[in-house]
């Protein structure tokens, strides 16, 4: 289903996006063994351009997530908090599609971008980001608190 | 036939291609979305969530309907790593990330239920099509250009996918974070999901976008969604399989 797209073709490598630890096999479904997100260090930080002083609303350091049990398979967020702000989130476990395995022992496929560009309009409906920000603020706003702690 | 209505703060707009096609349908679509509104508004005192949130009713003596919406929910906290969440900082619920993808989905099944093969229903710029456009085609769908919100940066051909999109907002060339202080999401403005129907879609689509850019990653490992971001430099990032639905 998902084709890898290979050099040759308008690829650009997204740098900024190479942060997903490449997954490990899969670990049997293990629901929910910690609850609680565990600060593991703050030597992780080493985005290294900011200064340590914690100016934002999160604690400095690793926090590793919870093993969800996702329909689709483990998952597992490790978010990175330097300066007070969220610098990296990575996915150690990461569920690997349908085709169990296939990806896993793959390198990450690098995804096409371009600029964006206008377009037809000639379409029949829009897609687009409601203006009313009410799901949206509230939902993303409490979506971090594994940092907070 | 089509007509949009302002309901539960966004336009919403409901088209039946079928030569059958009656304003008692269209009708019975609102008025669902009416009754959604009345449960599940955070803005309405009377509504049942917000009984709920003021301790007025416990979640376990709850409507079966809500119940069911805060099982999903539940369901996708636990599919997204905690980034799906209905949890307020003040402690509150707002199921609405939720609901809304979910009373799409239901308002198209209603269509279908009473017969209508091509039609589509749009809240907000989120989008449940059904069979094809008045042309016998699969529907064009423009994404917009979150920086000029009169463009379209793409068109997707889809028919019965759905297609959500979740971003900030775009005032100028300012970009408005509304929760602050996070930059890793500052950098997407926008990000598009097409999925099997519009419930799944738009809750993969909140959640990527909390995940800033790798929400993109995120969408890319789901089988059968593709995604298209777009950052604050007017960069898009696709996933692998976005192509085939730029072909018509």
């Amino acid at each position: 289903m998902k084709k890898y797209i290979i050099g040759g073709i308008l690829v650009i490598a997204v740098v900024g996006y190479i942060i997903f630890v490449k997954e490990s096999t899969a670990t049997p479904a293990e629901t929910t063994t910690t609850t609680e997100t565990t600060p593991t260090s703050t030597a992780d930080a080493s985005a290294g351009n900011t200064p340590a002083a914690s100016a934002g609303r999160y604690k400095d350091g690793t926090y590793t997530g919870t093993v969800a049990d996702a329909f689709y398979g483990n998952l597992q967020a490790v978010v990175t908090v330097s300066g007070g702000k969220i610098t990296d989130v990575t996915f150690p476990q990461y569920p690997t599609s349908g085709h169990s395995g296939e990806v896993s022992n793959e390198a990450l496929p690098v995804l096409k971008q371009e600029a964006i560009a206008t377009q037809s309009a000639d379409v029949n409906v829009v897609s687009g980001a409601t203006q009313d920000s009410q799901a949206f603020q509230q939902s993303l706003a409490s979506a971090l608190a594994q940092a907070k702690s | 036939m089509k007509q949009t209505r302002f309901m539960m703060g966004m336009p919403i707009t409901v088209l039946i291609v079928d030569p059958h096609a009656t304003e008692t349908a269209i009708d019975e679509v609102y008025d669902y979305f009416a009754r959604i509104d009345e449960k599940f508004s955070t803005y309405k005192p009377t509504s049942e969530i917000e009984a709920i949130n003021r301790g007025e009713r416990a979640l376990a003596d709850a409507s079966e309907e809500m119940q069911v919406v805060f099982a999903m929910c539940e369901e996708t906290k636990n599919e997204t790593a905690g980034y799906f969440d209905i949890r307020t900082p003040s402690g509150k619920y707002d199921p609405s990330g939720l609901v809304k993808g979910w009373a799409i989905w239901n308002a198209a099944k209603l269509l279908e239920k009473r017969g209508f093969e091509n039609f589509y229903v749009d809240a907000g710029g989120d989008i449940q099509p059904h069979g094809h456009n008045a042309d016998g085609k699969k529907w064009m769908v423009g994404i917009k250009n979150p920086f000029d919100q009169n463009e379209n940066i793409k068109v997707v051909h889809v028919a019965n996918e759905g297609v959500a999109t979740s971003g900030t907002y775009i005032r100028g060339n300012h970009i408005y974070d509304p929760r602050g202080g996070n930059r890793a999401v500052d950098e997407i403005v926008s990000l598009t999901v097409i999925g099997p129907n519009i419930h799944d879609a738009d809750r993969f689509a909140t959640a990527a976008f909390a995940m800033g850019a790798n929400g993109i990653h995120f969408i890319e490992r789901l089988p059968g969604y593709e995604g298209y971001m777009v950052d604050k430099n007017k960069i898009a990032t696709m996933t692998t399989g976005f192509d085939r639905f730029t072909r018509a």
